[in-house]
């Protein structure tokens, strides 16, 4: 299933330019592998570290985590706190 | 999408309840263990030498003299670590002991362990190090210039922009619409530079740490921490050993706030332990731990905002520039996320640059990143609502971030407290209490993510069936009693029935730091799902005893019932019951969960201070202070109001007077209480707390973080409300009476 995603401003320099991109992903390990793959630029970031949020839900690293193609998704730095 | 069962409509009984602390008895009484409480026999006792000079390369190091020295054990440098590793030095380790160069005032550059801290004392003395003074650069604009000194090399991420010296590691840029079209629609723009210092955590308990390592490879290290699960990876990365030959304790803790998220003397007693082959411990001074531990960042940023007259916001830019000392630092991508999250805006933009400093390595502070950004934004907001003649609530209210709002990071919102917060705001009688001559009142909205992260439980039921609840993450507000509440709740017992302790880390898997707003989100969820484990063990053992089926069983107030008429007719067995026959039924019972929780819902919260600046001294006294904050379901709401009394605070102080000073020689001038002044009871009226309960929908029993996003809003508050009492329009913290003064005097010359 393809997965809309939505790449913040500095690093869509890896993205083409593109705002928004298309993967096939059916959770969050496959969203991640298949950026990677499609979009060689973002690796050095995902390798980093990075968040996704789904529907408004920001999620740090958990694979296994479902994506559906009407889910909102949006990649994000990876989450720190104090 | 709901990824958790969501029982937070049910009526509690001992949630939101407010029991006793478990541990106040220890603690006022001074029996409760701290990290240098602990005394093992045969003992050393470690000191540090650091590096009085900002940057410098270590040309060589004679410890031979030190050595030399009666009752001297031990000394450590560098080279010392080397042999433990082949692979490149972490910058975990370099920020322990340099290496090459001293990166800042204060790094440790060798380590000296005796029969007696005075003996270490005067060992230090025999160390000769020889450097070669580098120049220094210890602001951020100045380290972003192509002519700055290099602090340290090779950080540099693919992601920098040209045209910076090599002291910029990251750039970070976020936002949507069109910003032109959006300032294009103003009325009034206001575009200002601000200006923050560093501040520490100020927790009162400096670093300490005790470490008994053996020949063999084996090492206990007790220390206090907020994460002891994440010193074992870091040290036992260090030491080239495997993390199951490394326990670590965590002592009570005197206060974190994120500074104790990370390491800066563990490794350094590990290898003087090694080496002497005696436990050793390490405690720092303040000095030490204004120096070579973990402030905040310091920032400059520039922030642009249009507003129509009628109060809509139809733009807003903010460039953020944090410097977070001689390594990289993940902040600045925090704060540009965070900035403009409290508005609803079609054209936002944010940007930010990460940059190298000789100052000590940043750490984390209750929401890295937010408070800085956070000030400037609605430092600008309140300009604009002040010279368009607007009430700066009903233009938060009327620009406010709420469902179905595309946020300035990114995602859109679900469910969140804004409106509601700002709501309670507006309808407080502090907000329309009158104010006299010289006084002010500032306004500012806060904002914070929140997380979960790794997290495992044990729930045990005693043979009395009380419950030993076993969780790994050390308690910096109250955690130990909110979790013993969520127990019991699921259990349908007292709270009194109900210890929860810390383990160390051999005996839960791992569990990630207490940070991020997580532990009562985190681990109250893998509690509740832990007695919900031993709750179907226990109905499980009631059906082997009655003969019927376990699904024909079910939990209710503490007692297994029959399900239904058809189950059959038996008296209620309580867990006292159960518990006890439970050798007999199977053995003993326990229900673990272990998890990486995700579902932490973001938080917000508005505060209001009320201050009053005396014009002749330039001094400012906080005269009334409210702080309204969506906390979720408040578990405990005492320990909720500490935590929104505690940020509040401690942004006060950052706002009014905490700053790190240096002098142009590089050095910090100001590394203790005296100079470093932290707001203390007197100074301050008592915090008004008001909690709104917004159950988050990922948590059973709705709860989300509530530790960080207090210490957002002072900064904007205070300065909200210190430029309205003078009418000076104020950029830089903290507002500390020169300052203030100074810029009232300006204000009579200029006329």
């Amino acid at each position: 299933m393809m997965v809309k995603v939505r790449i913040w401003g500095s690093l869509q320099k890896a993205t083409d330019n593109k705002e928004f991109v298309e993967v096939e992903a059916e959770n969050f390990k496959q969203l991640l592998d298949n950026l990677s793959l499609k979009y060689p630029k973002l690796k050095p970031q995902i390798s980093r570290g990075v968040s996704v949020a789904i529907d408004g839900l920001i999620y740090k690293n958990s694979w296994f985590t479902p994506i559906k193609p009407e889910n909102e998704v949006v990649l994000m730095p990876y989450m720190v706190g104090g | 999408m709901s990824p958790l069962d969501n029982t937070y409509e049910k009526q509690f009984k001992v949630i939101g309840t407010r029991p006793p602390r478990p541990d106040g008895i220890e603690k006022v009484t001074g029996k409760a263990q701290y990290g240098a409480d602990l005394y093992v026999p045969d003992m050393l006792y470690a000191k540090i030498l650091r590096s009085p000079h900002p940057h410098a390369k270590i040309i060589s190091i004679d410890t031979s003299e030190a050595e030399k020295l009666d009752g001297v054990k031990a000394v450590v440098t560098s080279k010392d670590f080397s042999k433990f590793s082949d692979n490149k030095p972490s910058d975990t380790l370099v920020n322990c002991i340099a290496h090459e160069k001293a990166l800042y005032d204060g790094h440790c550059v060798a380590a000296v362990a005796a029969l007696s801290n005075t003996i270490a004392k005067s060992a230090l003395k025999l160390i000769n190090v020889e450097y070669e003074i580098l120049p220094h650069v210890t602001d951020v604009d100045e380290a972003m210039k192509t002519d700055s000194p290099i602090v340290n090399k090779g950080y540099v991420l693919e992601n920098v922009p040209k045209g910076f010296s090599e002291n910029v590691t990251s750039y970070y840029e976020f936002g949507h619409g069109d910003l032109d079209n959006g300032f294009n629609n103003a009325d009034l723009i206001v575009e200002r530079t601000f200006k923050t210092e560093a501040a520490h955590q100020g927790y009162i308990e400096p670093h300490a740490c005790l470490a008994s390592m053996t020949p063999d490879g084996k090492a206990d290290l007790w220390c206090c921490t907020q994460g002891h699960y994440n010193v074992r990876a870091l040290c036992a990365d260090i030491m080239g050993m495997e993390s199951s030959q490394l326990r670590v304790t965590p002592s009570e803790i005197g206060g974190g706030f994120g500074g104790k998220t990370t390491i800066f003397i563990e490794p350094i007693a590990l290898a003087l332990s090694l080496k002497s082959g005696k436990p050793v411990k390490l405690v720092m001074t303040r000095d030490e731990v204004f120096k070579a531990t973990g402030p905040t960042v310091s920032s400059s940023m520039d922030v642009k905002i249009g507003m129509t007259k009628d109060g809509v916001i139809t733009a807003g830019e903010a460039n953020l520039r944090y410097q977070g000392g001689a390594f990289p630092n993940g902040t600045v991508e925090m704060g540009a996320q965070s900035a403009f999250a409290a508005y609803d805006l079609k054209a936002v933009r944010t940007k930010g640059w990460n940059v190298l400093t000789n100052r000590p390595k940043q750490a984390a502070y209750r929401a890295p990143g937010a408070p800085q950004a956070i000030y400037a934004v609605e430092s600008v907001v309140d300009e604009l609502c002040q010279k368009l003649n607007l009430d700066p609530l009903e233009i938060r209210i009327k620009n406010a971030a709420k469902k179905g709002t595309k946020s300035s990071y990114g995602p859109t919102f679900d469910d969140i407290g804004l409106i509601a917060t700002l709501e309670a705001a507006k309808k407080h009688p502090h907000y329309l209490a009158p104010l006299e001559e010289n006084q002010g009142r500032g306004l500012s909205c806060g904002f914070w993510f929140n997380f979960g992260g790794d997290t495992c439980v044990t729930l045990n039921v005693n043979f009395d069936g009380t419950i030993g609840v076993t969780e790994g993450n050390p308690d910096i507000g109250g955690s130990r009693a909110s979790i013993s509440q969520m127990a019991a709740e699921e259990l349908g017992i007292s709270y009194d029935k109900v210890r929860t302790i810390i383990a160390d880390t051999n005996s839960l898997g791992h569990n990630e730091v207490t940070d991020g707003s997580r532990v009562t989100f985190a681990v109250g969820l893998a509690t509740i799902k832990a007695a919900r484990a031993a709750i179907k063990e226990m109905c499980k053992r009631v059906s082997l005893i009655w003969g019927i089926d376990e699904d024909a069983v079910r939990w209710e107030n503490g007692s297994a019932i029959p399900a239904g008429p058809n189950a059959g007719q038996f008296d209620p067995m309580s867990i006292e019951e159960i518990a006890a026959m439970s050798s007999q039924t199977g053995g003993p019972i326990a229900g673990h969960h272990e998890v990486n929780a995700e579902g932490a819902g973001v938080s917000f919260g508005v505060h209001l201070a009320d201050v009053e600046v005396d014009k002749e001294t330039g001094s400012t006294k906080v005269l009334r202070y409210t702080v309204f904050q969506d906390a979720g379901k408040a578990i405990h709401p005492s320990y909720v109001e500490g935590q929104m009394q505690g940020g509040a605070v401690q942004g006060i102080g950052w706002a009014l007077n905490e700053e790190y000073i240096y002098g142009e020689d590089g050095r910090l001038q100001n590394a203790g209480f005296l100079d470093y002044r932290i707001p203390v009871a007197s100074d301050l009226p008592m915090i008004e707390p008001v909690i709104l309960e917004i159950p988050n929908p990922g948590h059973p029993y709705g709860v989300r973080g509530v530790g960080e996003t207090s210490i957002v809003p002072p900064l904007a508050a205070i300065n909200n409300a210190v430029s309205r009492a003078t009418n000076i329009r104020f950029s830089e913290l903290p507002l500390s009476p020169p300052k203030v003064l100074s810029s009232l005097k300006k204000e009579i010359n200029d006329g």
